[in-house]
């Protein structure tokens, strides 16, 4: 007998639901669940984790992360203009700093401002939290130049003759219509990298800690010495979530709120 | 006594090895009305393009109002403030609001006040007969709309001559009126145009001088009675024709 394409979709359909409830079935009975409960989620464990979790290890992370993000921000900018720039030196000078940064493991780059900048200026003592931002701002600033670059090469061409055409010169072009429009367009990537810089931050520790200034991931680690069990980690994981899922949820705003801002092509 | 405000002589322009203009003059007098016609690739946008130097001419002199634009030193920013631009795509600020559009250059660049910056786009949005979409976005109005901003923004740099790259070309049909409307109402008040279009009619019933070009040269220049009624030359003629009247000259040449 030969099914309609209406039937033939919903027993398509329905043979998945079914599949899915098999699998959600079999797990339930074969889990041991009190075992699972006590391994990733005791309650006392959990609790034991707060308020410090929140105060000092939460509160480290994002310091950390904005002030990361806005070094990168601004390194990111300038690397991205040089980029485009007709003067070939800067554009080379650019491009190598990109292509140098952005094959590094975050990791490397945190050992060499946390151990190799001591080693290297003796003299110069630099605040833990500035030595955080630097490392951090290093690492997102070498894709956030590629991405802003992008940004602005999407910008239609039609803007900047228009612009021109007004008198306004190719600085105050760049800066009032240019740079605003390609980050409207670079949005998306811009809070990828911002989740992304939020979990790196996690490498602070190799820049020595004192427990107040613990981050979500070190905090974690430390609890874990004293708990049985993986509670802390998934408290930790959770508190990661606390600042990605909101970021998200910012993202489509700003994306539908700037949607009509961004011009459609059509330019020559 | 003539008072010219546009005077090109001798100009050449070649992208690579195309060679674009081939030794362009023209005058044009205060007032004046100019509509350059011409197939595709004559060379007539390029032109237009050259008198704001959006496109910088290999030989040749282009003098606006007395500033010598191709000169190398000419401060180009403060020539182009005198000059409107009105471009083919609109190119309204695509981040910025429509009064937001009329006032930033103003601000900006002429360094007027957001009390007078404001009151003068508020004017030139009348004028265009869009005063109720002043806190519109660009993408939510329809081309024909966009096009009358986009002569609203450069009217409200008080620009002593204007510049159209085909307004109308990327319009609907139906929207072409309402923006050649508000065209020949600027003609009326005295404006100075140089208009490149393929509305003939509306070359044929505004502009004191039609030009007509192909091949990067002047073929015809006279008054529209002359030009586009009575022209002299067989391109011109077989042009007019393909354009009056695409339907039944296919294949004419």
């Amino acid at each position: 007998m030969a099914l309609s394409r209406r039937r033939r979709r919903s027993a398509f359909r329905g043979a998945q639901y079914v599949l899915l409830l098999v699998i959600v079935v079999v797990f339930a009975f074969l889990a041991n669940w009190g075992q699972i409960g006590r391994a990733f989620f005791d309650l006392d464990v959990a609790a034991a984790q707060f308020p410090d979790v929140i105060t000092v290890a939460l509160k480290n992370t994002i310091i950390f992360t904005a002030l990361g993000f806005a070094l990168g921000l601004g390194l990111g900018l300038v690397f991205a203009l040089m980029r485009l720039s007709s003067v070939g030196a800067y554009r080379w000078f650019a491009r190598a700093y990109i292509e140098f940064f952005r094959g590094l493991p975050a990791l490397l780059i945190f050992l060499a401002v946390g151990v190799g900048v001591p080693i290297a200026f003796p003299d110069t003592h630099l605040p833990r939290n500035v030595s955080i931002m630097i490392a951090l701002g290093i690492v997102s600033s070498a894709y956030m130049a590629e991405t802003i670059r992008a940004g602005i090469q999407a910008v239609p061409r039609g803007q900047v003759e228009a612009a021109r055409s007004l008198g306004m010169s190719p600085f105050r072009s760049m800066i009032t219509i240019v740079i605003p429009q390609a980050f409207r367009i670079v949005l998306p990537p811009l809070a990828n990298e911002l989740i992304m810089l939020t979990k790196d931050s996690s490498l602070a520790f190799l820049l020595g800690t004192t427990p107040a200034q613990q981050e979500l991931a070190q905090f974690s680690r430390q609890a874990l010495l004293e708990a049985k069990g993986l509670t802390p980690i998934v408290v930790a994981g959770l508190c990661y979530l606390v600042i990605t899922i909101p970021l998200s949820i910012l993202q489509q705003r700003l994306e539908k709120k700037y949607g009509a801002g961004v011009s459609g092509g059509g330019a020559t | 006594m003539t008072d010219v405000i546009v005077e090109i002589s001798g100009l050449h322009k070649a992208f690579g090895p195309l060679e674009v203009l081939k030794g362009i003059d023209l005058q044009v007098e205060r007032g004046q009305v100019v509509c350059i016609i011409g197939p595709s690739g004559s060379g007539k946008s390029t032109l237009l393009r050259c008198v704001n130097l959006l496109e910088e001419p290999q030989q040749g002199k282009i003098v606006v109002n007395g500033n010598e634009i191709t000169d190398e030193d000419v401060d180009i920013d403060g020539a182009r403030r005198k000059i409107g631009m009105v471009f083919q795509s609109f190119n309204l600020f695509a981040h910025l609001t429509v009064l937001e559009n009329l006032t930033v250059a103003q601000r900006k660049v002429l360094k007027r006040g957001k009390e007078e910056a404001e009151r003068v786009a508020r004017e030139n949005l009348e004028k265009v007969g869009l005063s109720e979409k002043e806190t519109s976005l660009p993408g939510q109005l329809s081309g024909g709309q966009q096009q009358r901003v986009a002569i609203a923004r450069a009217l409200s740099m008080n620009p002593d001559v204007m510049l159209f790259d085909e307004p109308t070309s990327a319009l609907d049909p139906e929207l072409v009126g309402d923006v050649l409307a508000v065209m020949r109402q600027l003609a009326e008040e005295g404006m100075t145009m140089l208009v490149v279009t393929h509305e003939m009619q509306f070359a044929r019933e505004v502009a004191d001088s039609v030009l007509f070009m192909d091949g990067g040269v002047v073929v015809e220049q006279g008054p529209p009675s002359q030009v586009i009624v009575d022209p002299q030359h067989d391109r011109t003629k077989s042009f007019l024709a393909r354009v009056l009247d695409p339907t039944h000259s296919a294949g004419l040449d």
